[in-house]
């Protein structure tokens, strides 16, 4: 109730009322209990509460999912943020990672241990590499049909044109009537504001993002910088800063501070309300 | 045919032309050419003469799964058994003897008790089949040539007066082994079939293996795909049988011509579900980069199984059951994969025995993975390895505002980028067992850049050694 108030207190019309029960009710089921317990059948959580008071609760399993990076530069946060994502989505379950092979130069080859120390149980990851899209796709469409499978990641260099709107109905498809949660890492696509045509529930850009600095200037847990470009029945074009905590495996948001805290600990989950930025600072990046 | 040998072009190998002119292998080229001027030579080619010994033993996998290389050019088979698919073994020496004129070769075979006993047969007597009482006999008739011992040995037998292997064996055996080595009397016994080695197979035998003859070669490929799936519903009830299931299914296509094209299917768990090793090789058959090339047609199909395990039936109660059926049907996506894009494409990763972090964990097939825990990394901290490496790692221009501080900004892929945090030094030093004593030591930083990338930076070697340090990138953060 109190976070509530604080949201009248901020002066909210009475019409996002609504909104505004679920984010406080999002805010105190993660709270409860870290926000690990909101998975359900039909959706998982990010989270981070405002998140997913936007999203209604989460996003949906079952269907295809779209992690964009404009940029190669890009790929680690949207590798790590669709990854983070799969976790959330798979809680436990087996996941898939398709990749192409001129990935390997690009971003270099996956690597076990950074997979552990990003949170990856190593033995419930399958990672499959195939020479082109098409040999992606075909083994993404191949997973999207295998019930047992939590979650599989596909990830496709540039707009090839194997991966079409067809393509990703199939995928859609496949993925509604198993009930595995896919997500389609998009490395390259530019900077166009009109991605490619998918059947995708959610597109999600992922920027890097600075961390908050650990003692001695030392660089924090992973953050990214995400825009939800399209949710299927939902708002969009809404951007957040969210961190990957590992140990907890969740997103929260992150408000921009200039004084760094000194270590990794659980950032501030404003409890009083305190959403906005702190008037007079700039967000940098 | 010639070779070079004792510092001598010599002859190797002779048609029968030359035969005819009265030379024979071994002669100096030089003395060869002064007897038959117009003779033509070519390097003698030992691994080709192998291959095509190996792809003959091949073919021969048509007449029993254990066949051996007795080279230089002779091939051993051990037939006990399978016989009587060809009509007895008289059948199957003149189904072979055949098939090699057919091919094209001119070939001489013996059927005999003992692998060293057929081959003596094979070379010094005519073609035939030979029970134990006749294989005695018709060896103590051959020449001692057929001991194939060294020219000295030979010469020194024949003047003391013997002349065939009967000779020999009527001796004390202790006299030979005094004069020509204790492994002489051994070939003796050999030879007259009182010891007994078996050959080594060039490949195990399986333990399941079902095939099909035709009398027509076949070609269409989808009635080749039908007999693979009546041979593959035979193994199943082999194997079901047996209880068991198969890891390995290995299909063997025997072409007219004498060409066998081998393809095999692996599985993550024991199987023996046809459909599923139906669609398997289906899969594999639609993605041979090299398609099966029927050619004249092919004259056999066998399917042998040479990994099978026990196959746990299932039962238990109804949670684990539904567990044991979500992986079972992970490994059937996991096999498929495999079987489509190869064992090297579909990975799981593994810890590696070794702190580089190169060879700290390991990508290996699913199907050589083996279950095991990871500890989990520390409470608090962010990742302390990146997500990818590169391999190998990509040379970087750093600016580092003292030598031992960590970098101030580097240039990657002609893009340049401010560092705002760092991490580090940590150094690690590679195994010299591994990279020689040679190799220095690595100093690694955690960086992000300004737009809040996260990169792992090396600095290889020290400032204070001769060569100047170079840096590089290993690795992205996410």
């Amino acid at each position: 109730m109190h976070a509530i108030n604080a949201w009248r207190g901020g002066g909210a019309p009475c019409a996002k009322d609504l909104a505004a029960l679920r984010l406080a009710l999002a805010r105190i089921e993660a709270r409860r209990d870290g926000g690990s317990q909101m998975a359900s059948r039909e959706h998982f959580s990010l989270g981070a509460p405002e998140v997913d008071a936007v999203l209604g609760g989460g996003l949906n399993r079952a269907c295809l999912h779209e992690v964009l990076a404009p940029r190669g530069a890009d790929w680690s946060a949207a590798a790590g943020f669709g990854l983070a994502l799969a976790l959330r989505a798979a809680s436990g379950r087996p996941v898939l990672w398709a990749r192409q092979d001129f990935l390997e130069s690009e971003t270099g080859r996956l690597n076990g241990v950074g997979l552990v120390e990003f949170g990856v149980d190593p033995a419930a990851l399958s990672l499959v590499r195939g020479r082109d899209a098409e040999a992606v796709l075909r083994a993404g469409v191949d997973a999207a049909r295998c019930k047992s499978l939590g979650v599989a990641l596909i990830e496709i260099f540039g707009a090839p044109r194997a991966l079409d709107l067809t393509a990703t109905l199939r995928l859609a498809r496949s993925a509604e009537s198993s009930g595995v949660t896919l997500f389609l890492l998009r490395i390259c696509v530019g900077e166009m504001t009109r991605a490619p045509p998918s059947a995708a529930v959610s597109r999600w850009r992922a920027r890097a993002q600075n961390s908050q600095a650990l003692l001695a200037n030392a660089p924090g847990a992973p953050r990214f910088s995400v825009t939800l470009l399209r949710h299927r029945g939902g708002a969009a074009d809404r951007s957040w800063r969210l961190e990957w905590q590992r140990d907890r495996g969740f997103f929260c948001e992150t408000a921009e501070t200039r004084h760094a805290a000194l270590s990794g600990s659980f950032p501030a989950l404003p409890a009083d309300g305190a959403l906005a930025l702190p008037s007079g600072q700039r967000r940098a990046g | 045919m010639v070779e070079k040998k004792n510092n001598a072009q010599r002859l190797y190998a002779l048609n029968p032309a030359a035969w005819d002119h009265g030379l024979a292998p071994g002669l100096a080229l030089a003395d060869a050419r002064a007897r038959l001027p117009q003779l033509r030579v070519a390097d003698a080619d030992r691994r080709a003469d192998r291959e095509l010994l190996l792809v003959l033993a091949a073919h021969c996998e048509l007449y029993t799964p254990l066949t051996a290389l007795d080279e230089p050019h002779g091939l051993v088979l051990d037939v006990t058994g399978c016989a009587h698919l060809f009509g007895g073994e008289a059948g199957l020496l003149s189904v072979a003897l055949h098939d090699m004129a057919a091919l094209g070769f001119s070939a001489r075979a013996a059927l005999a008790p003992t692998p060293d006993g057929a081959r003596a047969l094979a070379r010094f007597s005519p073609d035939g089949v030979f029970s134990p009482a006749e294989a005695a006999e018709a060896v103590a008739r051959l020449p001692l040539a057929a001991l194939e011992v060294e020219e000295d040995s030979l010469r020194a037998l024949s003047r003391a007066g013997l002349k065939t292997i009967g000779d020999l064996a009527s001796r004390p055996s202790r006299a030979f082994a005094a004069r020509f080595g204790a492994d002489f009397p051994r070939k003796i016994e050999c030879l007259l079939g009182r010891e007994d080695l078996r050959i080594t197979p060039l490949r195990p035998p399986p333990d399941c293996m079902v095939e099909r003859h035709f009398a027509e070669p076949l070609e269409q490929s989808d009635s080749i795909e039908a007999v693979l799936s009546d041979l593959i519903q035979e193994a199943k009830t082999f194997l079901e049988r047996r209880g068991q299931g198969g890891r390995l299914f290995e299909a063997s296509f025997f072409r007219a011509d004498g060409v066998v094209r081998r393809l095999s299917v692996e599985t993550l768990r024991p199987t023996r579900d046809p459909k599923i090793l139906v669609r398997l090789f289906h899969e594999k058959l639609e993605s041979l980069a090299d398609p099966l090339d029927p050619g004249f047609g092919f004259d056999a199909l066998r399917l042998a199984v040479p990994r099978v395990e026990n196959f746990e039936s299932a039962q238990g109660d109804f949670v684990a059951l539904e567990a044991r059926e979500a992986e079972q049907e992970l490994s059937e996506l996991l096999d498929r994969l495999t079987t489509r894009f190869g064992r090297a494409r579909v990975l799981r990763f593994m810890q590696g025995d070794a702190h580089e972090p190169e060879r700290e964990s390991l990508a290996v097939p699913v199907a050589a993975a083996v279950a095991e825990t990871w500890s989990s990394p520390p409470d608090g901290e962010p990742p302390a390895r990146p997500l990818t490496l590169f391999d190998p790692p990509q040379p970087v221009d750093v600016v580092a505002l003292a030598p031992d501080s960590p970098p101030a900004r580097f240039r990657w892929r002609r893009k340049m980028h401010e560092i705002l945090r760092a991490e580090g030094p940590e150094r690690i030093a590679p195994d010299w067992s591994v990279f020689g004593m040679r190799e220095p030591a690595r100093d690694y930083y955690r960086v992000e850049d300004v737009e809040g990338r996260r990169f792992w930076l090396f600095r290889r070697g020290l400032y204070e050694s001769d060569d100047q340090p170079r840096w590089f990138l290993h690795g992205l953060f996410a």
